[in-house]
């Protein structure tokens, strides 16, 4: 993705300020900022869900070589689905009540894809197993209210690959779990991710989650990014003061008692005198 | 986003000016009808039957709107119809109005077996088909403007009752009903200031679209015949007789039809306009 | 069990309702001024021949013996005699009743058919100009009642452009070779495209007029419902999947958006049934409504009693199909 701009559309200000960013295939990155920073929408643009009063402004967004943006919206859709897939935030929203499990995870395989009927549901009766679901062939005729949250995470993970697409986008995929259930979770995303290879975008606001799971990472603050980096550079030393007060105010699993630390005054004044900058070249330009 | 409920807003203003000027219009011409009536509702002159409204062949003078197969002059009797209409209208439905949301509050608010036994007639009442109803009610109670307003009532009442009942349920269970009870005000007491006010702009909505409803029975009711004594011009009298003859004269149908319609139409517009007016989400 | 509990409540209160329903009717059509056996007898009847024939009709006992005996037949599928026609009322009922359910049924489809597409269009267009026109145009055809949408359309379909009958059920002329009276559904068993188109022309105009209002609800709750559905997170993530819009709409959207709007569209249904009577009459189309106004013009009391009955008996009935539909089409209580 390079210097991808966005807005509401009528708004004067930017929701993304050129935004570049980029993630390797096998690559898991974190994208990080406060709620408000527009990391979820980056999630959207990369997925063409964006809301329909948003309207990019410039930049493009690389799949592959492609970009997205030039495409038709048809041709769009359809080169998203073969190869884009989204972990949704919410376990309990993200499964159609009145739709039964199996046909919702073949769907995209037979539809988009053109498999075969039996080839996607033995695909996806494969993945279940591989999310150690103990019996993937009752769980495909059940409705999503028949199986717990935990259960219907897993099947929204298995589902995410079951295309074997080259990116996933994982919205803060463990904000809505249990603290225990979490760690599973993460561990089963991660597993998934080292096995199939696939790159993985990992929006969350949790840097002890990035710490876990991420290779590199991307803070953002206002639609702005103030840093791209490893995770090797950045735990030990955060180069943006921002990114460094950030750290700071994350609780630490290993100290619980670690009193929090909120983002000092002056470092928020800072970025924003950033924020204004980026702004005032991109009216002047 | 803001601009476009600006527009819905500015949409919703203007229709509610225009329903409201078209009511005052009608209730105009209702007070005035005998004076401002070109001609008298009643006289029918056979050699003038069937005149065509004034933009066509074959006119006379001074009947604008032309003239039923009597003869009669559309346009007064439509200004006259007005009379029974508006009266209808105000009276049938303040009166159904007050009865229904009396007994819906009282429901909705004591609860026990005061509810019960106005739910149960609701229950009955649903079951009935009304326009057979109040067909069936006219029968007994005889024809006249008291018999219509009186079925009406008698019909009606339920829309109110329901609407108010669970709405009066649903503000008793709130912590502000309890708190005046707790500050020791009596059960009717705390209806008639607590409750009631919170349920007023509902009433008033609901009220003007009885408005509308009541005119659209008194039609029924006199298209088939049984609405006030067979002389008195109503548009409903007017519509069936224009029914009748509507390959020879339409326009004996077609201009009761479109005042009715409108009247109708601006009755519901208003209770709509009041409805989003008080709607604190739309505003 | 509890379900159990639910249904045996059920029916309870639905015989309550209906007992309400004939003890009302009952005592109300008592009170008809004008008396109906006189009316029958010739001119010159003796006072001795309108006693006999009260005496026959039941009406010199008191109100309270009428009722009773009256409610003994109706419990044995005796719904006394038509006083003006004198023939049984059940056989006259039940000989009219096809033509009102199938104007009903059609009323009920076209409303469907309409406002789900009102409702499916307003959904993918939204936000824009033509989703506010059709918002427009749902708030007109919701504010009219079905009377006033039948006589436009008898000015507009039968006399500005005559291309459908405005009045009866079948061209008169016409020699019907029918054992039932569901003209429509025996015109097409048996296979009669020429019956078939006469008599649908004849029914579209009444059935339109019926559909208008309830097609308005429809589209309007529908799309309510929709848009609430539209939010959700399943219907994002099939969006990911590289479906369209229209897709997403159809199949992701639409069945769970239906359940909530099927309650609220069932009482409108009773709603349209109970319109049939005034819309029967202005199209001079032979069904119970029409059947109903002449028995209240001719004061024919067991005639309209079994009218009023039959018609609560559908009112209720439809509230139940409704509430059995809701549950078989919703997997949260068919599984479980």
């Amino acid at each position: 993705m390079r210097n991808l701009s966005a807005r509401v559309r009528g708004a004067p200000d930017r929701l993304l300020r050129d935004v570049s960013l980029s993630v390797a295939p096998g690559e898991v990155r974190g994208l990080v900022g406060e709620s408000g920073a527009g990391k979820s929408m980056i999630g959207k643009a990369v997925l063409g869900i964006l809301p329909r009063a948003v309207e990019v402004l410039s930049g493009e967004i690389l799949l592959e070589g492609t970009d997205l943006l030039r495409l038709a919206p048809a041709d769009r859709r359809r080169r998203i689905g073969a190869t884009c897939a989204l972990i949704p935030q919410d376990p309990l929203t993200a499964l159609n009540p009145s739709r039964r499990i199996g046909p919702q995870m073949t769907d995209r395989l037979i539809d988009i894809l053109g498999w075969s009927r039996t080839k996607a549901q033995d695909r996806a009766r494969d993945l279940l197993a591989e999310v150690q679901i103990t019996d993937p062939d009752r769980v495909l005729r059940q409705y999503p209210h028949e199986l717990s949250g935990g259960m219907r995470q897993r099947v929204l993970i298995a589902a995410a690959f079951a295309a074997e697409p080259k990116l996933i986008v994982a919205d803060e995929p463990t904000t809505a779990l249990d603290v225990t259930v979490q760690k599973e979770v993460l561990r089963l995303i991660a597993g998934m991710q080292a096995r199939h290879g696939t790159a993985l975008l990992f929006v969350t606001h949790d840097l002890g989650v990035v710490s876990k799971v991420c290779q590199s990472l991307t803070v953002l603050y206002g639609g702005l990014v103030v840093e791209n980096t490893t995770l090797r550079d950045f735990f030990p030393a955060p180069a943006h003061p921002y990114a460094r007060a950030l750290l700071a105010a994350t609780p630490k699993y290993t100290d619980p008692g670690s009193s929090l630390v909120p983002v000092p005054q002056a470092v928020l004044d800072g970025v924003q005198a950033q924020v204004v900058a980026a702004d005032r070249g991109w009216r002047n330009g | 986003m803001a601009d476009g409920r600006g527009q819905v807003r500015r949409r919703l203003g203007l229709r509610l000016w225009l329903s409201a000027g078209w009511l005052t219009l009608l209730l105009l011409a209702a007070l005035l009808a005998p004076w401002i009536s070109p001609k008298d509702p009643l006289a029918q002159d056979l050699f003038l039957a069937r005149l065509p409204p004034f933009w066509m062949d074959g006119t006379e003078p001074g009947y604008w709107l032309g003239t039923d197969s009597l003869g009669r002059d559309v346009l007064s009797r439509i200004l006259h119809g007005a009379r029974v209409a508006m009266t209808v209208a105000l009276v049938a439905g303040t009166l159904t109005c007050v009865i229904g949301a009396a007994l819906g509050l009282l429901a909705g608010f004591l609860r026990g077996w005061v509810d019960m036994v106005i739910s149960r007639l609701i229950d009955i009442w649903m079951a009935f088909p009304p326009v057979l109803f109040s067909i069936l009610l006219i029968a007994v109670i005889g024809p006249g403007l008291g018999a219509i307003i009186l079925a009406i009532v008698v019909i009606d009442w339920t829309r109110f009752a329901r609407v108010v009942r669970a709405e009066a349920m649903a503000q008793g269970a709130m912590d502000y009903v309890a708190s005046a009870q707790v500050a020791g005000r009596g059960r009717t007491g705390t209806m008639l200031v607590e409750v009631l006010p919170n349920v007023l702009p509902l009433i008033v909505v609901l009220l003007t679209l009885e408005m509308g409803i009541a005119v659209i029975v008194e039609a029924i009711l006199s298209f088939v015949n049984l609405s006030i004594s067979t002389d008195d011009p109503t548009w409903g009298g007017m519509i069936a007789e224009g029914r009748t003859s509507v390959h020879q004269a339409w326009w004996v149908l077609v201009f009761p039809l479109i005042t009715l319609f409108l009247t109708v139409l601006s009755f519901s517009q208003l209770g709509e306009g009041l409805k989003d007016r008080f709607d604190p989400v739309l505003r | 069990m509890q379900l159990f509990r639910a249904v045996i409540l059920r029916l309870l209160t639905t015989a309550v309702t209906l007992s309400g329903v004939a003890v009302i009717v009952f005592v109300v059509i008592r009170v008809v001024p004008g008396n109906p056996i006189a009316m029958m007898l010739p001119p010159g009847a003796t006072d001795e021949d309108v006693a006999r024939l009260t005496a026959l009709y039941g009406l010199d006992k008191s109100i309270f013996r009428q009722f009773l005996i009256w409610a003994g037949g109706v419990l044995q599928g005796d719904f006394g005699t038509s006083i003006t026609t004198r023939q049984p009322v059940l056989g006259l009922v039940l000989g009219r009743l096809p033509a009102t359910l199938e104007l009903s049924v059609m009323a009920l489809v076209i409303a469907t058919v309409i406002g789900g597409f009102a409702a499916l269009t307003g959904t993918r267009l939204r936000g824009t100009r033509s989703e506010a026109a059709i918002d427009v145009a749902n708030g007109m055809a919701l504010s009219v009642p079905d009377f006033l949408w039948g006589l436009v359309l008898i000015l507009l379909f039968g006399v500005l452009w005559p291309v459908f009958h405005i009045s009866g059920r079948v061209t008169p002329s016409i020699d019907l070779p029918f054992t039932t009276n569901f003209y429509l559904i025996e015109s097409l068993v048996r296979l009669r495209p020429d019956l078939w188109w006469d008599i649908v022309s004849h029914m579209l105009l009444p059935a339109l007029a019926l559909a208008i209002p309830l097609a308005a609800i429809i589209g309007q709750v529908l799309k309510q419902s929709l848009k609430e559905t539209m939010h959700l997170d399943y219907v994002t993530l099939s969006r990911t999947k590289g479906y369209s819009e229209t897709h997403v709409i159809t199949r992701e959207a639409l069945p769970n958006a239906v359940l909530p709007a099927l309650t609220l569209v069932g009482v409108q249904f009773t709603f349209l049934i109970g319109g049939t009577v005034i819309i029967e009459r202005l199209f001079s189309y032979e069904g119970l409504g029409n059947m109903a106004i002449d028995a209240v013009i001719n004061r024919d009391l067991p005639l309209i009693q079994g009218i009023v009955i039959l018609f609560a008996v559908i009112f209720t009935g439809v509230n139940l199909i409704v509430d059995l539909a809701y549950a078989a089409l919703n997997p949260r209580l068919r599984h479980g």
